[in-house]
């Protein structure tokens, strides 16, 4: 059986020093597989931002192991952490982050670009990404020429492209109306369901939270409740 | 990853146009005021030593005083004597021509025209060697010559400011308050070296312009040509010699006079407008730093106002170096662009100026090549600081900027 794809072991993450220290994670236990969709909640200075830039390679632990497909990426540089961004993780953002004055076509074709791919492969991967997400026909639009649904797709397209092991999104619903909220669960529950992408997905809106198969709770930098979906077909 | 990272960097250009054409400008006006400066003043030096070559290699200039440089004149020397030009006549007969020359600014007037000109006062040798020939009329005579009769050889340009369109042998002009007929034109010569206009002058009788301008015996100068141009340096030396005994010069001690040929007269000219040429340049080339402090500035503000772009793209995968990369690029691309539009604005420049200046216009590919290298390590060196700042930053900060 392969290794679980997360594995955090009494992650800890300590900011600051000596009396003005703050303990953002206190030992921190989970394990993610390949294939699940996971909310994380909990109350704002809960630690489930800080665990999701551990989790997404931005930030590193101050103490305990956090190892990703078997490879332990405390010990990773700066660029090797870079790199496995680069390869294995998507990112999608609560402000979107599209680059601005760009279209849609060349925001999605972003990370291939530092991947390296050529200009053809670059431009029908982004397109069929684009069409995955349901924007074909816009790919010469600006960000400011679309709405926050279709620019929080072109940024999940732009996520997917590189085809992740773990889409890792934080609000992704934050600056969405319900309406267009629930047009975007369903897409990130589609690519979970149908392409097998792992999910992370923070959120602190219990309704956004129900599309997830589970639900781990954050609460002074510990996990307080783990819980999994029984329905679940899978 | 060069490549991409070009194309990266150019995508960012094109995303802020506006920004990035005024980030330039400094560069473009920097290099073309390089440019132009080099150019006009390489053209200038071309066109003096075009000049006074085409003077012809066996004229000798002989002037009292020490060396022609700036910042030192021949005032205080002795001047010559009409004698000195008699003997040098006389004794040296590898000379063709000998013309004393006294001259002095004076105000011509005919009827309700007036024009400042130089009045040389000569004698018939001075068209020799100075390679004149008549458009009309006819030179000094003899008498004329030698009793200091008023009369005159107009310069085109004299002729049309007084004159205009007619031919005015016969006629009389005023010259400081007397009456000179004028018996003949000289054919147009155009432009001088130093850009003064030759046609500008009046040409007497020498013993005229002393008794009645100079009011003194002096000779200023002497034009001489050699009959061999060959024998010119020889020719210097026999100069020296009679002028060093006629003015009892004792041995040891420094000529009191200098004796030029062309060449050296060319080379002295030259000098001074290299000088002149440099220091342009050089004000010009503080232009091109202020410049990219410009770059500097604008690749700054860019860095902090791309701040979440630039965290996206470490969040995507962007190694530090590339964002380092991405950032220098924009930075070198931006400023050799700005080297690139600028020469070809100096180069348009020049073409128009030296048009205008009479100048011969040539594109020196040395200082055009210098100039678009100068502006690409200029991108390089004020580009590094900012991109360090851009790839420097943690991705997490960057995020949640505004």
């Amino acid at each position: 059986m392969s290794p679980p794809l997360v594995v955090l072991e009494r992650l800890r993450k300590t900011y600051g020093s000596g009396s003005a220290a703050v303990e953002a994670l206190r030992g921190v236990d989970l394990t993610v597989e390949e294939g699940e969709f996971v909310a994380v909640m909990g109350p704002s200075g809960s630690g489930k931002s800080t665990a999701m830039n551990i989790l997404g390679c931005l930030d590193t632990p101050s103490g305990g192991d956090y190892i990703f497909r078997g490879v332990r990426v405390s010990s990773l540089s700066r660029d090797e952490r870079a790199l496995l961004r680069r390869r294995y993780l998507g990112f999608v953002f609560q402000g979107f982050n599209l680059l601005a004055r760009t279209s849609a076509l060349e925001n999605v074709e972003l990370p291939l670009l530092y991947r390296g791919e050529t200009r053809a492969a670059r431009e029908m991967r982004a397109r069929a990404a684009l069409d995955a997400v349901g924007l074909s026909g816009r790919e010469t639009h600006t960000p400011s020429e679309l709405s926050g649904g279709q620019q929080q797709r072109v940024a999940i397209a732009r996520a997917v492209v590189t085809a992740p092991a773990v889409l890792l999104a934080d609000e992704p619903t934050g600056n969405l109306d319900t309406k267009t909220s629930h047009e975007i669960m369903e897409l990130l529950t589609s690519l979970n369901r149908d392409r097998g992408i792992t999910v992370v997905m923070v959120t602190h809106d219990a309704n956004v939270a129900a599309w997830a198969r589970r639900t781990v709770r954050f609460v002074d930098g510990l996990v307080e409740s783990d819980v999994r979906k029984e329905a679940a077909c899978s | 990853m060069l490549l991409n990272a070009l194309l990266v960097a150019v995508r960012a250009i094109r995303r802020n146009l506006l920004r990035s054409f005024l980030t330039i400008l400094g560069i473009v006006i920097g290099v073309s005021a390089v440019i132009v400066m080099v150019t006009l003043g390489n053209g200038a030096t071309k066109a003096v030593g075009d000049q006074i070559s085409s003077l012809g290699s066996n004229l000798i200039l002989v002037r009292p005083g020490q060396r022609m440089e700036p910042g030192r004149d021949s005032a205080g020397a002795k001047s010559f004597e009409l004698s000195d030009a008699d003997a040098l006549r006389g004794q040296l007969t590898s000379l063709r021509a000998v013309a004393p020359v006294a001259s002095r600014v004076a105000r011509a007037v005919y009827g309700s025209e007036t024009w400042s000109t130089n009045v040389a006062g000569t004698t018939n040798d001075y068209f020799t060697a100075g390679g004149w020939s008549l458009a009309a009329g006819r030179t000094f005579s003899d008498a004329e010559a030698l009793s200091g009769r008023a009369v005159c050889v107009l310069g085109e340009t004299v002729r049309k400011k007084l004159f205009g369109g007619t031919i005015p042998i016969g006629s009389e002009i005023r010259l400081k308050g007397f009456g000179c007929e004028v018996i003949g034109l000289l054919a147009a010569k155009g432009q001088g070296a130093m850009g003064m206009d030759q046609d500008d002058t009046v040409v007497m009788p020498i013993r005229t312009v002393q008794r009645r301008i100079t009011g003194s015996t002096a000779v200023g100068s002497f034009v001489v040509s050699v009959r061999e141009a060959s024998a010119v340096a020889r020719a210097k030396d026999d100069i020296t010699a009679l002028l060093r005994e006629r003015r009892h010069i004792d041995e040891g001690e420094d000529d009191d006079f200098m004796v030029l040929d062309t060449k050296q007269i060319a080379n002295t000219l030259s000098g001074t407008i290299s000088l002149m040429t440099g220091l342009l340049g050089a004000v010009a080339a503080v232009s091109l730093l202020v410049g990219g402090i410009g770059i500097m500035n604008i690749m700054l503000v860019s860095v902090t106002e791309r701040t979440r772009e630039i965290g996206t793209r470490l969040a995507i995968g962007a190694l530090e170096r590339e964002v380092l990369l991405q950032f220098l690029i924009e930075a070198v691309v931006l400023s050799s662009f700005g080297g690139v539009v600028g020469i070809v604005l100096a180069t348009a420049a020049s073409w128009a100026l030296a048009g205008l200046l009479g100048l011969p216009f040539s594109v020196d590919v040395t200082i055009t090549a210098v100039a678009f290298l100068f502006s690409a390590a200029i991108g390089v060196l004020f580009g590094l600081v900012p991109a360090r700042r851009a790839a420097r930053l943690d991705p997490i900060e960057a995020l949640r900027r505004e």
